[in-house]
């Protein structure tokens, strides 16, 4: 239902949310928890089938994998960790997670473009092609909403690797990683555009699709779809966004 | 009398105030509903703006500034801009100094539209993003939905077979309507009404296997949408004669001419360095000489199996990148009889097995290209109460996908398409977005034009073959 999705998750859900924040999140193999769904149907918890109760499940995103992580994956950490300054890879790269056979690395912003660099000039790394940087909004995921998220291509290597930023809603800026993969320009402004993640250093950080005068960010999850009912031979149809969903 | 009760009402809606523009909304209120070109920010150089009346009147009146340096608007509505690309080129005379693309005037939120429907709705969005290659959309979000449920290695092997083929199909599509307009902004109208000849047996095949011509939401998560109907791959087999001679022909055309040849040999150059800086795929990087093709490096849908050559040139120029369309679309037919002498031998379904993914029956096209299959009725209907309640959820609530994000890029006709899929495990995706090939070529314009004269800013804009569908979404 359109008007529980709005709800601010972790209100009224305290057992659902983890509060233990002293949990290791480079080691702790748990699954993370970014937000919680609420819908109809499709309970995995508890008696309620109905619907009519408001379920809740908690979101839950894979944890920290462990060594060995499997296929090209363990070579990557190892000449990526050799590659920065000492201790730089255990400060720079919060945790390393290996979902469906996708390496992702989590890295903190201060430390994006150093691990850029190493990733784009190591000889055994290479990853010479950013594909794309996309954006995901968690908003209930406090202090972490905002997610840049790098897509990288070592054409030499024939390999990929993910990088996953995160930032702050009260603080959205990332650092732009447009002087190291100059194919990352429109793909930032984009995100921008989108999201409202500022990406310091970018050349000319502007709207995109978007008109200049516009205002908000529309790939936000507190943006509406917007949309006006449709009616048909008496009927209405209610604007997607408002339609009964199960999720 | 009419029996119609619908009443269509009037309302005045000139004062509400646009969706868009709610005052509720963040954003910087001072800047909203501006006029950016009464703003002065043109730094007192005058604006003149070509909205009909005397072309010499305007000629004159520019000309009497003694200014030499101009900026020109070449779009968003121009014919040569293949849809609404807006170019903003600053002229010394005849020669670009600096070419910037501005994009953006057909979006249409394809992708925030899409995380307020089933997984399986987006098909029917994401299929019109690049309106000349649904089929490539299509394919590389229902990898991605499929690597999200992990069904991967599930899905049977006709239903493989059938998306290479239509894939291949698509991309001769895409190449000829790229030669075809290329051919047409230079001049040459015999290469674009081939071109649209050849393509229309193209079509007629989607019509018939489909149902549609275009947005054809035909590969779903699981499989394809219905098996090829009675007689299509007879049809197949003879257009693909039909397309080796009508392809032949435009290289007849286009290979050798002088004239093309004057006008593209050497035009919108973008060498290997330039191509990798900016993330540059497809016929573009192909035309640098390295060889990189998804289909070879990250073989999907069983490309591995099948026996074609990637081609390369080393011009990096307009040229060769044409050369390398219209050999592309040789070696695509090469895998397109592959796949029909393949379909021809291996029966079986074309969806998996799962009944909490799968439809109970598969649906076919009518008589009339359209509607329901009548096994399809009858098994939910009339014989199977548990067919009629599986259907009926998986169109209303749909399925659901474990929760985590995965990337799956497939060789486009334009490059490589990306797909960022998210799901926070229920029944609609948490995030989509495309890595459009044309989105991110667009960039090279700069690279492309600046130094060259106006008129190869057209030539060199057609060898990227960007489709504003794909580029704005």
């Amino acid at each position: 239902m359109s008007d529980d999705t709005t709800t601010p998750a972790g209100t009224d859900s305290g057992e659902l949310w983890s509060t233990d924040v002293s949990r290791d999140v480079a080691t702790d193999t748990t699954p993370v928890q970014v937000g919680e769904r609420r819908g109809m149907f499709g309970a995995t918890r508890g008696q309620d089938t109905t619907g009519y109760g408001g379920l809740r499940t908690p979101i839950l995103f894979p944890g920290a994998s462990e060594r060995p992580y499997g296929s090209y994956f363990d070579e990557v950490a190892d000449t990526l960790a050799a590659a920065l300054p000492s201790d730089g890879y255990g400060t720079a790269v919060e945790r390393v997670v290996v979902d469906r056979g996708e390496m992702t690395l989590f890295v903190r912003r201060e430390h994006l473009l150093a691990i850029a660099r190493a990733l784009r000039d190591d000889p055994a790394l290479r990853f010479e092609v950013c594909t794309g940087v996309s954006g995901v909004h968690f908003l209930a995921e406090a202090g972490r909403e905002l997610h840049a998220i790098y897509h990288l291509l070592s054409i030499t290597h024939n390999r990929r690797v993910r990088l996953e930023v995160t930032a702050p809603d009260a603080d959205p800026h990332i650092p732009s990683v447009v002087a190291i993969w100059p194919g990352a320009d429109w793909h930032e402004r984009e995100t921008w555009d989108m999201f409202g993640i500022i990406f310091d250093g970018h050349p000319a950080l502007t709207r995109i699709l978007m008109p200049d005068d516009w205002p908000g960010h529309p790939q936000r999850k507190d943006y509406p779809l917007g949309g006006i009912p449709v009616e048909y031979k008496g009927g209405t149809v209610p604007p997607p966004d408002q339609r009964r969903s199960y999720n | 009398m009419s029996t119609d009760h619908t009443i269509f009402e009037d309302r005045d809606v000139s004062s509400e105030p646009s969706p868009g523009l709610d005052s509720d909304l963040p954003g910087d209120d001072t800047l909203r509903g501006t006029d950016y070109y009464a703003l002065g920010d043109t730094d007192g150089s005058p604006v003149f703006n070509v909205t009909g009346g005397d072309w010499d009147d305007l000629v004159d009146e520019a000309t009497a500034l003694h200014e030499e340096r101009i900026v020109v608007n070449m779009g968003p509505q121009h014919p040569s801009t293949h849809g609404v690309l807006r170019l903003i080129l600053e002229l010394d005379a005849e020669t670009v100094t600096e070419a910037r693309a501005g994009i953006g005037y057909l979006h249409t939120g394809i992708e925030k539209n899409m995380e307020f429907r089933t997984w399986v709705q987006g098909v029917t969005f994401c299929t019109r993003m690049d309106y000349l290659t649904p089929m490539f959309q299509e394919a590389a979000y229902c990898l991605a939905v499929e690597k999200l449920l992990g069904i991967t290695d599930q899905i049977p092997e006709r239903a493989s077979i059938i998306r290479v083929l239509m894939m291949e199909l698509t991309r001769i599509n895409s190449h000829l309507v790229c030669i075809g307009t290329g051919g047409m902004e230079m001049g040459a109208t015999t290469v674009m009404t081939v071109g649209f000849r050849e393509r229309e047996r193209i079509l007629r095949v989607f019509e018939q296997v489909t149902g549609l011509r275009m947005n054809m939401a035909y590969i779903r998560p699981g499989g394809v949408s219905q098996d090829l109907p009675h007689g299509a791959l007879d049809h197949i087999t003879t257009i693909v004669g039909e397309l080796r001679r009508g392809i032949h022909e435009l290289e007849m055309l286009l290979a050798e001419n002088p004239l093309l040849k004057g006008r593209t040999k050497g035009v919108g150059y973008l060498d290997l360095t330039g191509c990798i800086a900016l993330s540059i795929t497809g016929p573009v990087l192909r035309s640098t000489g390295l060889p990189h093709d998804l289909r070879k490096s990250e073989p999907y849908c069983g490309y591995e199996t099948y026996d074609f050559d990637v081609i390369t040139r080393t011009g990096a120029d307009a040229y060769d990148r044409l050369m390398i369309r219209i050999l592309e679309m040789f070696e695509s037919l090469k895998i397109v009889e592959q796949c029909v002498e393949r379909l021809r031998t291996t029966g079986g379904p074309v969806m998996v097995e799962d009944k909490k993914i799968a439809w109970p029956a598969q649906l076919s096209v009518g008589s009339d290209g359209q509607g329901n299959s009548l096994d399809h009725i009858r098994e939910i209907m009339g014989t199977s109460m548990e067919s009629l309640i599986h259907h009926f959820k998986l169109v209303t609530e749909g399925f659901r996908v474990p929760p985590g994000q995965v990337y799956v890029a497939v060789e486009s006709a334009k490059g490589e398409l990306g797909v960022h899929l998210v799901s926070d495990g229920g029944t609609r995706p948490y995030r989509a977005h495309f890595r459009d090939p044309s989105f991110n070529n667009l960039q090279a314009v700069a690279a492309m034009c600046e130094g060259s004269m106006v008129a190869d800013v057209i030539v060199a804009v057609a060898s990227i073959d960007p489709v504003m569908g794909g580029v704005d979404r």
